[in-house]
């Protein structure tokens, strides 16, 4: 299996050098989480997820999730390694102090996040579920509701679940059948059934807190009559420990491509008590807050499987000995060189690469952003923060998982033969990134949700927190000599993004289906020309260090190797975008 | 109970290269970390912590930038970190260091309470004299037990440890009384993984820094440099032996390897046998 080691070099590049994490610790709030305070929790996450997490993902993966009558059963090690993880306190670091949480900033979270994914992607599901259940309780839930259950949440003895998909609708919700009855006390009686839900049922956890979309009968119809409710699995008694047991059970777990470890389960729901969190048929409304945070989590997903994958494939480029570099042999004294003498090699670990240290910056900018839009004292910084973060989730969300699955089968590719088979890890990692395409928003729809809802929103407002940086960083630093490779390739996918930008506005407002068709391209084209933007700041940085310094060298060429052999794929896209939906819409449906 | 851990800031020797020309560590860009040896005694301190009650006090002598090191000390559980940092100690031989750590834990039993056991690590895989810890227990007058595979019982109502003690041809199970100086063996435990709200707690811990005189030092002469009596004559790499190994194929019965390895001998020293004889014959 592919030794993780955490990016700690990198993710410190990302935050401080990259992102200007300093910046953060001046809002209120933040003021004790400096950099000593966020290198030492980096430190022992990395190590928690070196020594604790990875060990079993190759394990869990073999032997997967265990379902009997009604209990599910997580694979060997996960209960163990779940007691470090909650004992060691790492449930509560993004959470309220009020509530027992560390209030650490979402950025140096995302970080851990990352590598929580990379050493197991199915163990971080449970806290991860976790955490999405916290922050809508958080968000909405009623005074009492939040004091009966997010201490015990935050502190990881229960955890969560988000219930929304049913058989017959998982992007629709407004088809909802599952219902909630108003009862005399002021509580509610669920009765439904829900699917795929992660986290569902498991061993980790004495109890296990369901939020769940439903409707109240006679309520509006479709999705404005959705309501958000809270239902334990066991009703928390006088003492505030689990007792009765509620009427939600497991009916089955899936048996899934990927992510073997997290239960995906089957929830049958009997006339379940539960709690209104928030107001009736506002529950869509909940539930997006933490579709987004969600999403982005996703999209961490996706980068944290490409690093494992990248160190993977790196490990193995640099140690196989096959056949001799096209230029003579470089490695006489060996049997055969080192597969990473081919350019071909080369341009797969760098395309991991690239994308990868792109992607975390980006990552980075966007959880400043988070961070800002919950602690800063003026409201027109938390707007603008705010706007950036709803036009960049569906980039993040699609982009970063398709390269997740895009670099994960890279890395297989490397290892060859020895990648394909089970052995050696690397066939996992491309298993578990391909649920992240789906999940939590196909990507397609991250596609329409770019161009139908965020795009046009408010007149642009929302775009402008991308454009207007990405135009003043061109203008101050186009006439620069030394960053001329850099800047000059932005400049050139930036303005094919603006005149792409100008040419699905026009031509959806005549006919909808140019945007639906250019949706997915024109997302790829947005995330390319904003990695770039990461790329030409990041060479900036790096730069005046690059002879000193082998890490900020190797920056400075991958910032190259991102202008001359990945960015180049605007163009093509542009292409695409610009054909319109013509040849796909005038298609016969009798002829497919 | 109150516990103190010396530990010792060392180049993470996994990391490490040694000057081609002056056969020097060359310590630039090099990681530190907490000699690992140490951490043992950390754990078990911890340990004896938990269960009993009391403090666990961190102490180190460096330069500033070993406060790094009893932050991590923190992190992975000790209560209080105590670094000894002053000019005069630069250069110090164990003799000296023992000296200064000696005048230190003083200060520390006078200021945070009457000290039980002073844990420290077995060696330093920088230094490995293992000198450090008998000194500090001959200057302070503890009982002294090295190489400890185990502490069975801590008794702070008469005053002993009961403790496993790896010797020569086996291991002696040892009662003494408090205070006392201990010397973990590695492996006797799993050192603990830090928490999180202890990393957060480690990383804003104001660490006690005191001087020479801080720590009651009247006499500098006896640190550093000038009270270390051990001079480093020279530094070498050994060179690498002339004769090299060679390899003897099995044969097929044990005797057959033997009678090949017999004949190779008698290849490479074709004398020897005669010089057997030659030398059985004195006896």
């Amino acid at each position: 299996m592919p030794a993780y080691k955490a990016p700690l070099r990198d993710m410190r590049y990302a935050l401080y050098d990259v992102m200007g994490y300093d910046d953060l610790t001046k809002l209120p709030g933040y003021e004790d989480f400096d950099r000593d305070t966020v290198d030492a929790v980096l430190e022992e996450a990395a190590k928690l997820c070196e020594e604790v997490l990875a060990p079993l993902n190759s394990s869990g993966d073999a032997e997967g999730c265990h379902y009997e009558n009604g209990v599910v059963r997580t694979p060997k090690g996960f209960k163990e390694a779940y007691d470090t993880f909650r004992d060691g306190g790492w449930t509560s670091l993004a959470c309220a102090p009020q509530y027992g949480g560390q209030g650490m900033p979402v950025s140096v979270n995302a970080l851990v996040e990352e590598m929580i994914c990379s050493s197991n992607l199915s163990f971080g599901m449970y806290p991860g579920l976790s955490h999405g259940a916290y922050k809508a309780l958080h968000a909405f839930g009623s005074k009492d509701l939040q004091d009966a259950y997010l201490p015990k949440m935050v502190d990881g003895t229960w955890s969560g679940t988000m219930c929304m998909t049913e058989p017959h609708c998982g992007t629709d919700l407004g088809q909802m059948r599952t219902k909630a009855v108003p009862q005399e006390d002021g509580s509610f009686r669920l009765t439904g059934t829900k699917i795929f839900i992660s986290a569902g049922e498991h061993d980790l956890t004495e109890n296990i807190v369901h939020l769940v979309l439903a409707k109240i009968p006679g309520g509006p119809k479709g999705t404005k009559g959705v309501s958000l409710f809270l239902v334990p699995k066991f009703l928390p008694d006088a003492q505030g420990r689990p007792g009765e047991r509620n009427g939600v059970r497991c009916g089955s777990i899936e048996h899934k491509m990927g992510i073997k470890a997290s239960s995906t389960c089957v929830m049958n729901f009997d006339d379940a008590k539960g709690f209104l969190v928030g107001e009736e048929h506002k529950g869509m409304k909940a539930m997006f807050t933490m579709m987004n945070t969600a999403r982005l989590g996703v999209g961490v997903q996706g980068l944290g499987l490409a690093e494992a994958s990248y160190q993977g494939a790196v490990a193995y480029a640099k140690d196989r000995l096959q056949g001799r570099a096209l230029s003579g042999a470089k490695f006489l004294e060996k049997a055969a060189d080192p597969i990473i003498v081919h350019p071909d090699v080369r341009r797969m670990l760098l395309t991991q690469r690239a994308y990868i240290e792109g992607c975390r910056a980006l990552g980075m900018w966007t959880a400043k952003s988070i961070d800002t839009y919950r602690m800063h004292p003026d409201p027109a910084e938390r707007t603008k923060a705010d706007d950036f973060v709803a036009v960049i989730t569906p980039v993040i969300k699609a982009f970063f998982t398709d390269m997740g699955f895009e670099a994960t089968n890279i890395g297989v590719q490397v290892f060859g033969g020895h990648g394909y088979i089970r052995d050696n890890g690397m066939e996992q990692f491309v298993r578990d990134a391909r649920i992240t395409q789906i999940y939590e928003g196909a990507n397609g729809i991250q596609g329409l949700d770019l161009i139908g809802r965020k795009m046009a929103a408010h007149a642009g407002r929302y775009l402008r927190t991308v454009f207007h940086p990405i135009s003043e960083y061109v203008e101050a630093n186009k006439a620069k000599p030394e960053l001329a490779d850099f800047v000059g390739p932005l400049q050139k996918a930036f303005g094919r993004l603006q005149q792409a930008t100008m040419h699905v506005a026009r031509a959806s407002m005549a006919r909808p289906d140019e945007a639906g068709a250019a949706s997915t391209d024109y997302l790829r084209l947005f995330a390319l020309t904003v990695l770039a933007f990461m790329w030409a700041r990041m060479a900036e940085i790096s730069l005046p260090h690059a002879d000193s310094d082998p890490f900020h060298k190797a920056k400075v060429m991958t910032a190259r190797f991102y202008m001359e052999r990945l960015l180049p794929q605007t163009g093509a896209l542009f292409s695409t975008i610009s054909a319109g939906s013509k040849t796909m819409m005038a298609f016969e449906e009798a002829a497919f | 109970m109150h516990f103190v851990v010396c530990i010792k800031q060392v180049p993470d020797s996994a990391q490490i290269r040694v000057h081609p020309v002056t056969n020097t560590i060359m310590r630039q860009g090099v990681p530190t970390i907490i000699n690992p040896y140490d951490l043992f005694s950390l754990e078990e301190a911890l340990r004896w912590r938990d269960k009993v009650g009391g403090e666990v006090t961190v102490l180190t002598m460096g330069p500033p930038m070993a406060a790094d090191s009893l932050r991590k000390a923190l992190t992975i559980g000790a209560d209080r970190a105590v670094l000894l940092t002053d000019r005069f100690f630069a250069g110090s031989d164990t003799l000296a260091t023992s000296f200064a750590l000696s005048a230190a834990l003083q200060k520390i039993s006078d200021t945070f309470g009457k000290i039980d056991i002073v844990f420290c690590g077995k060696q330093t895989i920088d230094g490995d004299t293992a000198q450090v810890g008998p000194g500090i227990a001959k200057r302070l007058n503890l009982e002294q037990i090295t190489y400890v595979s185990a502490v069975n019982e801590v008794n702070g109502d008469n005053g002993t440890v009961t403790l496993e003690r790896r010797s020569e041809g086996g291991v002696q199970v040892l009662k003494t009384n408090l205070p006392a100086m201990i010397t973990m063996l590695e492996g006797s435990n799993t050192v603990r993984r830090g928490r999180i709200d202890d990393a957060l707690r480690a990383a804003r811990a104001q660490i006690v820094t005191w001087s020479a005189k801080d720590a009651g030092i009247e006499d500098v002469t006896k640190c550093g440099l000038r009270g270390s009596p051990t001079v480093v004559k020279k530094v070498f790499a050994p060179t690498p032996r002339a004769e090299k190994a060679a390899l003897v194929e099995l044969g097929e019965t044990p005797r057959d390897s033997a009678e090949a390895l017999i004949e190779a001998i008698f290849a490479k020293t074709p004398k020897i046998e005669d010089d057997l004889v030659k030398l059985a014959s004195g006896f």
